[in-house]
């Protein structure tokens, strides 16, 4: 049966990574580092993927990773998402990572190992709404002797980048970041920065075949959109956690906020829709970890639940936060803008609904 | 002999119980007496009343046995009162006497029991309650009162009851908890007939009933403390049962979207899945629930189930009787009946659409559960009240 709960190895490790995002994020400071154009801070990074172990989780021991499971990635992603980290860490040590463990191959496990001491940061050169079961036409041709050309657009952390899996006509492809013409977009999320990825002539070096290549790419996104479900719960959390310590002291009409029934309610079914969401992303990261026969449907439940669940706890903490809620000193903004965005990325909620209609057998009507 | 701790132990006793008395030969009735002599009816109750004082989780063990077994069971559904809200309660409020005298025919089934706590003018607001208990010089007493939403009234034996014996003292001090013998001349028992045609539920009428003082349950004033452990014990059961993939509500609107491609649009695909999604979620929640309770370690997740249920239960129906485009426009059947179990899945949509109508109002109104989780969840402070130490008499009514 799917194991629902939190292992104590996964407590410990849950520990452990708050405890470091406590001591080293702030989010003042990352807000600033965000607004001068370098929102990466690689010394964090280091720490959590090096010295904590965490971006080899999924990686098998013989390929030089810890050898863990969805599990306890999910746990991580929790803390990631509480703390709104700005690390490559769903990019890297999820999409890149998954993305090559479904190429086998001694060139795809050459990239791992460093991937997964946390030496060198991976990414999927696909735009992050890219969603899994949807067939992504590559935008990026091999003109022959994997010279690749192309423009791929919203690449979370491609600036982080040491290494891109470039999906091209001919197959996957690693290219070096030094070798592609990076452009920093604007986000909409300050915390999870996207680039322009342009290659004129890079030089890539074979990974997978088109076929085997679409595979692997669809298995990263699987698992990233069921993974990104627990980012989601836990930024909820915090957003329902704050908003709750916001209402019992703050004052107004000589009353707690708090005490009025009509904003009791509001944060009351928030609760419930949070407790749900943790049921919902640890389903997933059971059946991605067991590789269980429902696992596509799982991960489809859990990104098309837990998105809306986020976006309406940030939404909640904005409004029942008031004018301070509209402030770019509170941090709540950075919460709404991970939310709405994660909402769109790796399929939204009514893509992942079709995806459900196949796998529960709730056909739509002819078109 | 020492308690039962382990579940080795406990399985040898069931299979001693079920050599010495062959479910295949032994008459339902003996057999189920047998079960509860010999502790095995309900493992964490004490010794002498159909346990043996185990951990509670072991009853699982025995389950399985008498299973396998094929052993009769005592219905537990028809007795459902009885064994989640008033047997919890005699065990822990009742007196020696009031424990060996109620609770082994309340197990057998051979006594049926109901619950006398709404009342017209006491729903949400239970403390409210009117209904009056007056004590004679002999030291029993008189009952006078209307309640009502009252389940298994026409088949109960006795009831679990709370009257006002102090009507000077704020209201949730003058409230004492009574065992009511519903064949007590002044009980009168009319249906209640519902919104769905059917009358589940009782008005019960009670006129100069007289009680007497041994069948108080608990100290006089102290029945509001009482009632408090018969109604944890309802939400727990209301909200408790395991469930399989479209399990609930869910599963009939599945099926008919299967098996009836020209009811299908796009709009109404949408929101199936929707709702799908939902209802596999707080199936998923209440998995894990219930893995949190088996772990030892009880979140507080057990106020949302019911509230998400509920209000889930809701709206998948309405969803069916919109799909079912002319159907939708029928009822299956008016007939006033008294049904002895619910079945909210059961008949068709348009009872499904109404019946979980009550799904958000009986056993606590999802706006109440909805405080409790605001207040004990969240820790958030209560709504200013004026009601608690104003005497039950002043209250405005």
């Amino acid at each position: 049966m799917t194991d629902l709960l939190y292992s104590d190895t996964e407590e410990e490790l849950r520990a452990a990574v708050r405890s470091l995002l406590g001591a080293r994020l702030d989010p003042a400071a990352a807000l600033a580092r965000a607004e001068a154009g370098r929102p990466h801070d690689p010394a964090l990074w280091r720490t959590l993927a090096r010295d904590i172990g965490a971006a080899g989780l999924l990686v098998p021991v013989e390929l030089g990773g810890q050898g863990a499971s969805h599990r306890e990635a999910a746990v991580v992603l929790e803390e990631l998402g509480r703390a709104v980290a700005p690390l490559p860490y769903l990019t890297s040590a999820v999409l890149a990572t998954e993305t090559l463990l479904g190429c086998p191959g001694p060139a795809a496990e050459a990239l791992l190992g460093p991937l997964a001491a946390g030496e060198s940061v991976g990414v999927l050169a696909l735009p992050l709404t890219a969603a899994p079961g949807a067939a992504a036409t590559p935008t990026v041709r091999d003109t022959g002797g994997g010279r690749l050309t192309g423009t791929v657009t919203a690449v979370a952390d491609a600036a982080a980048a040491d290494t891109l899996l470039v999906l091209a006509d001919t197959g996957l492809h690693a290219v070096p970041a030094a070798a592609a013409e990076l452009t920093a977009q604007v986000p909409l999320d300050l915390t999870r920065p996207l680039a322009r990825v342009r290659l004129t002539g890079a030089p890539g070096r074979l990974l997978a075949g088109p076929g085997p290549a679409r595979a692997a790419v669809d298995r990263a996104l699987r698992a990233g959109a069921g993974l990104l479900a627990s980012e989601q719960v836990g930024l909820a959390e915090w957003c329902l956690t704050t908003t709750v310590a916001h209402v019992k002291t703050r004052h107004q009409f000589n009353r707690p906020l708090g005490s009025f029934q009509a904003l009791g309610h509001r944060l009351a079914q928030l609760w419930l829709d949070v407790a749900a969401a943790r049921a919902a992303a640890r389903a997933a990261a059971d059946a991605l970890a067991t590789a269980a026969p429902d696992a596509p449907l799982l991960t489809a439940v859990a990104q098309a639940y837990c998105s809306g669940v986020a976006v309406r706890a940030a939404e909640e903490c904005v409004q029942l936060h008031g004018g301070l809620g509209m402030t770019w000193e509170h941090p709540a903004h950075l919460y709404l803008k991970r939310a709405k965005s994660a909402s769109l990325a790796l399929g939204t909620a009514s893509h992942h609904h079709t995806l459900i209609a196949a796998e529960a057998d709730l056909p739509a009507p002819p078109a | 002999m020492t308690a039962a701790t382990t579940a080795e132990d406990l399985r040898a006793r069931t299979r001693a119980l079920l050599a010495d008395r062959p479910p295949a030969t032994t008459d339902r009735a003996d057999f189920l007496r047998a079960r509860f002599d010999a502790g095995l009816a309900w493992v964490h109750y004490p010794e002498g009343l159909g346990g043996l004082g185990a951990p509670r989780a072991l009853q699982a063990v025995v389950d399985a046995e008498l299973e396998a077994a094929g052993a009769p069971d005592n219905d537990p559904r028809r007795i459902g009162i009885g064994l989640g809200m008033a047997a919890p309660t005699i065990l822990a409020h009742g007196t020696p006497e009031q424990k060996s005298r109620f609770l082994r025919p309340l197990w057998l089934g051979e006594e049926v029991w109901c619950q006398l706590f709404s009342e017209p003018g006491a729903g949400s607001d239970l403390a409210a309650l009117g209904t009056r208990a007056v004590r004679d010089t002999a030291g029993d007493w008189t009952v006078t009162g209307q309640k009502v939403w009252t389940s298994s009234a026409h088949t109960a034996r006795w009831a679990i009851l709370l009257a006002r014996t102090d009507p000077d003292v704020p209201k949730h001090r003058g409230i004492t908890y009574f065992l009511c013998d519903m064949t007590a001349p002044g009980v009168e028992v009319r249906p209640l007939r519902q919104i769905t045609g059917e009358a589940e539920f009782n008005e019960v009428f009670l006129t100069g009933v007289r009680i007497p003082d041994a069948h108080r349950l608990g100290e006089v004033g102290q029945g509001w403390e009482v009632a408090r452990t018969t109604l944890m014990n309802e939400r727990v059961s209301i909200g408790g049962m395991r469930m399989p993939r479209e399990g609930g509500m869910i599963g009939p609107v599945a099926a008919t979207w299967r098996a009836r491609p020209e009811l299908r649009t796009h709009d109404l695909h949408r929101r199936l899945l929707g709702l799908w999604v939902e209802a596999e979620v707080a199936r998923l929640t209440a998995d894990r629930l219930r893995q949190q309770l088996a772990a030892g370690q009880p979140g507080p997740e057990g106020s949302g189930t019911k509230l998400a249920f509920a209000r889930l239960n809701q709206r998948i129906s309405a969803l069916e009787v919109e799909l079912r485009a002319e159907e939708g426009l029928l009822y299956d059947d008016w007939t006033m009946r008294r049904p002895e179990l619910v079945d909210f899945t059961g008949r068709d949509a348009g009872y499904r659409y109404l019946r979980a109508k009550g799904n958000s109002i009986e056993g606590g109104t999802s706006e109440v559960l909805l405080n409790i989780v605001a207040q004990r969840v969240l820790g958030l402070p209560a709504d200013p009240r004026d009601d608690k130490d104003l005497p039950w008499k002043d209250l405005a009514r």
